[in-house]
């Protein structure tokens, strides 16, 4: 467990809180003042960032302001939705480069506006792995203009002063200035080129790599004064709750709403247009109730009687689904990468081993159920406050929506309660904006419930994973054929896909780095019936379990030690460069192969770490057994060993989990340690509970009784997390998604040790109960 | 009427409204969060004389002469050990569901100062959390329960 100091700061989410209703300028006393067009300063080594849209800013004239007291605001400009990246280590970052003392750091949390702060899309574990050179510049841009002007000041040549603990000093002399009194000056200067601009050594580092402070929202979060989207307050503001067609394309025939109109506290009862698939993040439409609270338009709600219009994906049914998609993964298919002949190494193996996974879709089930805030201001802007992963786009999805530009738009972004990629979309935000628009402008809040959020979700994709392995005389994996089917996420783009996209084919599957001559991977047809989304760590959860449980079925059918046979298929350390192999453009996590390359010596270390640490092979209490999993997402390495006590009845447990982390520099190890602890929580529940299915086109769950997680009293209690240390040199990699897609596999692979029984099918559910 | 943090409200509206939306919507005290509508998840607890409840499930019509305490009145200066122990061991994530999980700590506290590993994960097994802060959680209570 780590401990660190508590950090009691109220002041700073007055200040956030502030700028949270009212954006950036309400901080008051600015003394930097934003410069355009902002300087995008040129980074040490290339990343994936460039090719986002809009890419990065690292100008402090954009991202610091110092009051005449000191106190220095950093602007957050991603969206905070747990793992402390946005809020708390990428302003440390800045604040570090700055030599700025914490206690003296507010944070003011952007509005989206992608042109001014450069990409705010938060998904893909990329904040650290994007912003740590900008904002290492930004700090250190605010530094050097802050030692010029009191160099100035001084009248002396700015290699006599340094910045020291949020004061420049004057080293002949001893003279010395606080940020306060020199920001005046400091704000007047330009944006020194970034050349002219010494970042820092490491060694000097402050806070980066040192796990020492929390959160910024801690107090708040324990005293009740944060804002999440479900929280936001506003003079005369309305709520409403919108009945959606059951069916994903379904819409509305006719709707009576008279009963409705006689609950005391509604006020309207308005339909929201269907849209037709694809058509990416646009509400599902149907009947909304707004109402003076929220229970008033929960209790219309019910009252409604409506008619459906099912539409084309009524006859969705898991069932008949998981069975198409195995008869789709029993035929050749599309053929995604290919090493040496598979096909001829397998009819000349001398035993073919085939297994076959199925993992069904998930829900997010983030605490919070999406919300949105919307009205129009008196000066015609229309505002809307969401808890939104990526404000910027969504900013844009707003203003087409309102049929406005997006300069008549502002979005303010709260913080989120939790997100795991359900709130990369913006449909709750676009469902605001319609419902204000029909109340004239007037501020209207829709709340999910939390049936609206698992009946409505954009569901992690369902899988069928088939293995075939040939394997020759002396027991080594000659040949591998993996072939997969699942509905793209692509389907909310563009019309019909059927096949994965790069980003779906990179993660876990053609990126597989393991040392056998003869590979052919094929993608089975998968149409997509329903709102495909992306799940923390998305494809790399299910080829993740899959993967790294047929290879210990293979080390089992080989009389081998799982954890020996796993590092002989990684084989030797070595860079495995799959692009000349696959016929879809290789997809390395959006970075260049170059900067991020597969590393089977990272990941070779990660699995014989994690297995001494876990004392692999140890004597275990009887019914206890030890799994491993190893795998590389979001360019980090990771691999985890999971300790299982099953009970005679097939009652299980996990004592202990070790994970072995290695998402190179770590900025902020105590974030990293959270991370891989609730990763064990929600690996937990995905591989207990985790299904969510569909019959007649209707989701059959609904709420945490049947779409069930992970209670405090199954949870894995004792998580040990060992971090892979590295110096500045080795650039961060992802930190959030990765530590998930190792446990189910581990937990797989303990439980068949402990009892024989391999588990094929996600969720594990009542399998081995006896 | 009722007392909310030691405070007289009157209320006359639908006795059917569930306390969590009268303390959301009609006193804007959001820090008790709306997480299941249905007492599946705890992120709405507060206490209601004295004891942990969900108050998506404590209908206004049965409030009437009772005490309601919220995260925002469960310490003045948000010095509960409770509070502070959360603080001391970095338990959030997100945080959404942490009112709910001090709230129901600190009635377990009250009731078992000294509570077993075992009770600590009976009390609060109806708290859910997705992020997964459980580790932590369990760890801050027993600190304080150590202390006892």
């Amino acid at each position: 467990m780590t401990h660190y100091r508590s950090d009691e700061r109220p002041i700073i989410t007055n200040v956030s809180r502030r700028g949270m209703v009212k954006g950036v300028v309400a901080t008051g006393g600015l003394i930097l003042a934003a410069q355009f067009p902002a300087i995008r300063g040129a980074l040490a080594y290339p990343t994936g960032a460039s090719a986002m849209p809009h890419g990065v800013v690292s100008d402090p004239h954009v991202f610091v302001s110092i009051a005449p007291d000191g106190i220095v605001s950093i602007v957050a400009h991603r969206a905070e939705m747990g793992n402390g990246a946005a809020r708390t280590s990428l302003p440390m970052i800045v604040a570090d480069e700055l030599e700025a003392d914490w206690s003296k750091v507010r944070i003011v949390q952007s509005p989206g506006d992608e042109e001014k702060y450069g990409n705010q899309d938060t998904d893909g574990s990329r904040s650290i792995r994007h912003f740590i050179q900008p904002m290492r510049l930004c700090g250190a841009s605010a530094r050097h203009m802050l030692e010029q002007a009191a160099a100035k000041r001084w009248g002396v040549d700015i290699s006599e002063v340094e910045a020291e603990n949020h004061e420049v000093v004057h080293r002949g002399s001893g003279r010395k200035l606080g940020y306060g009194a020199l920001a005046k000056d400091a704000a007047k200067l330009p944006t020194p080129p970034a050349d002219k601009v010494k970042q820092k050594d490491e060694k000097a580092f402050r806070y980066m790599g040192k796990g020492n402070i929390g959160i910024v929202d801690l107090y708040d979060i324990t005293t009740g004064g944060t804002t999440y989207g479900q929280d936001v307050k506003l003079p005369g503001l309305m709520f409403a709750v919108v009945a959606r067609p059951p069916v994903v394309g379904g819409k509305v025939k006719s709707y009576d709403a008279s009963a409705t109109m006689k609950i005391p506290g509604v006020v309207k009862v308005t339909t929201i247009a269907p849209t037709s698939e694809p058509n990416k993040y646009a509400p599902l439409g149907g009947v909304a109730v707004i109402a003076k609270n929220t229970w008033a338009a929960i209790r219309g709600r019910k009252t409604l009687k409506i008619v459906w219009d099912d539409g084309p994906n009524k006859s969705y049914d898991s069932k008949t689904y998981k069975a198409m998609l195995q008869s789709h993964v029993r035929k050749p298919g599309k053929l995604e990468r290919n090493r040496g002949d598979a096909m001829k190494a397998l009819a000349s193996a001398k035993k073919v081993i085939t297994a076959e996974y199925y993992a069904p879709h998930l829900a997010h089930a983030t605490m919070e159920p999406p919300a949105a805030t919307a009205r129009k201001s008196s000066s015609g802007i229309w505002e809307v406050w969401a808890p939104l992963q990526s404000p910027g786009n969504a900013r844009g999805d707003i203003a087409k929506t309102l049929g406005v530009k997006p300069e008549q738009t502002v979005v303010h972004e709260t913080l989120l309660g939790g997100g795991f990629g359900r709130k990369s979309k913006c449909d709750y935000a676009l469902e605001a904006a319609l419902l204000s628009k029909a109340m004239d402008g007037a501020p209207v809040k829709v709340v999910w419930t939390r049936e609206d959020d698992i009946r409505h979700d954009f569901y992690h994709t369902v899988t069928v994973d088939r293995f075939e392995a040939g394997l020759d005389d002396n027991g080594k994996v000659v040949a591998w054929r993996h072939r997969s089917a699942a509905p793209t996420f692509m389907s909310n783009f563009v019309p019909d896909p059927k096949h994965p996209s790069a980003i779906e084919l990179g993660m876990g599957w053609v990126d597989a780095p393991f040392n056998i001559p003869n590979i052919r991977m094929e993608s089975g047809e998968a149409p997509s019936e329903v709102r495909i989304g992306w799940f923390r760590s998305v494809n790399n959860v299910m080829h993740g379990w899959s993967t790294q449980s047929f290879i210990a079925e293979l080390a089992d059918a080989l009389g081998r030690d799982q954890k020996d046979f796993l590092l002989e298929m990684i084989g030797p350390a070595r860079i495995v460069d799959p692009r000349k192999e696959v016929t879809t453009k290789f997809w390395d996590y959006g970075e260049p192969f170059e900067t991020f390359p597969i590393d089977t010596a990272r990941l070779r270390n990660v699995t014989e770490l994690v297995a001494k640490r876990a004392g692999w092979g140890r004597k275990l209490p009887e019914g206890h057994a030890l799994g491993i999993a190893a795998h590389r997402a979001f360019v980090s390495y990771v691999a985890t060993v999971v300790e299982v006590a099953v009970d005679k009845d097939g009652t299980y447990t996990v004592p202990r989990v070790d994970t072995a982390f290695d998402c190179g520099f770590c900025v902020n190890p105590e974030r990293v340690h959270s991370q891989t602890e609730g990763a064990a929580v929600m690996g937990l529940a995905l591989a207990r509970y985790g299904a969510i299915t569909f019959k007649d086109g209707r989701v059959q769950q609904g709420n945490f009784d049947d779409f069930q997680i992970t209670r405090i009293d199954e949870s894995p209690l004792e998580v040990r997390t060992h971090i892979v240390e590295h110096g500045i040199d080795v650039h961060p990699s992802g930190v959030g998604e990765p530590c998930l897609p190792p446990f189910a596999p581990a937990l797989c692979n303990a439980i068949f040790n402990a009892t024989g029984k391999r588990i094929r099918d996600l969720p594990i559910g009542q399998q081995i109960k006896i | 009427s009722l007392r909310v943090n030691g405070e007289e409200r009157t209320f006359d509206g639908d006795p059917t409204m569930p306390l969590m939306w009268y303390l959301r919507d009609d006193l804007g005290m959001t820090g008790t969060k709306f997480g299941c509508g249905v007492a599946l998840c705890g992120a709405c607890t507060v206490h209601l004389d004295g004891e942990a409840v969900r108050s998506c499930a404590v209908q206004m019509g049965d409030v009437g002469g009772k005490s309601v305490v919220t995260i925002e009145g469960l310490d003045p200066h948000g010095q509960h050990p409770v509070q502070v122990a959360w603080r001391n061991y970095g338990v959030p994530q997100c945080g959404y569901c942490q009112a709910g999980q001090i709230m129901q700590a600190a009635a377990l506290l009250k009731k078992t100062p000294a509570p077993t590993d075992d009770e600590i994960k009976n009390a609060m097994s109806g708290n859910l959390c997705r992020c997964g802060c459980y580790q932590r959680i369990h760890a801050a209570i027993r600190s304080i329960a150590q202390g006892a």
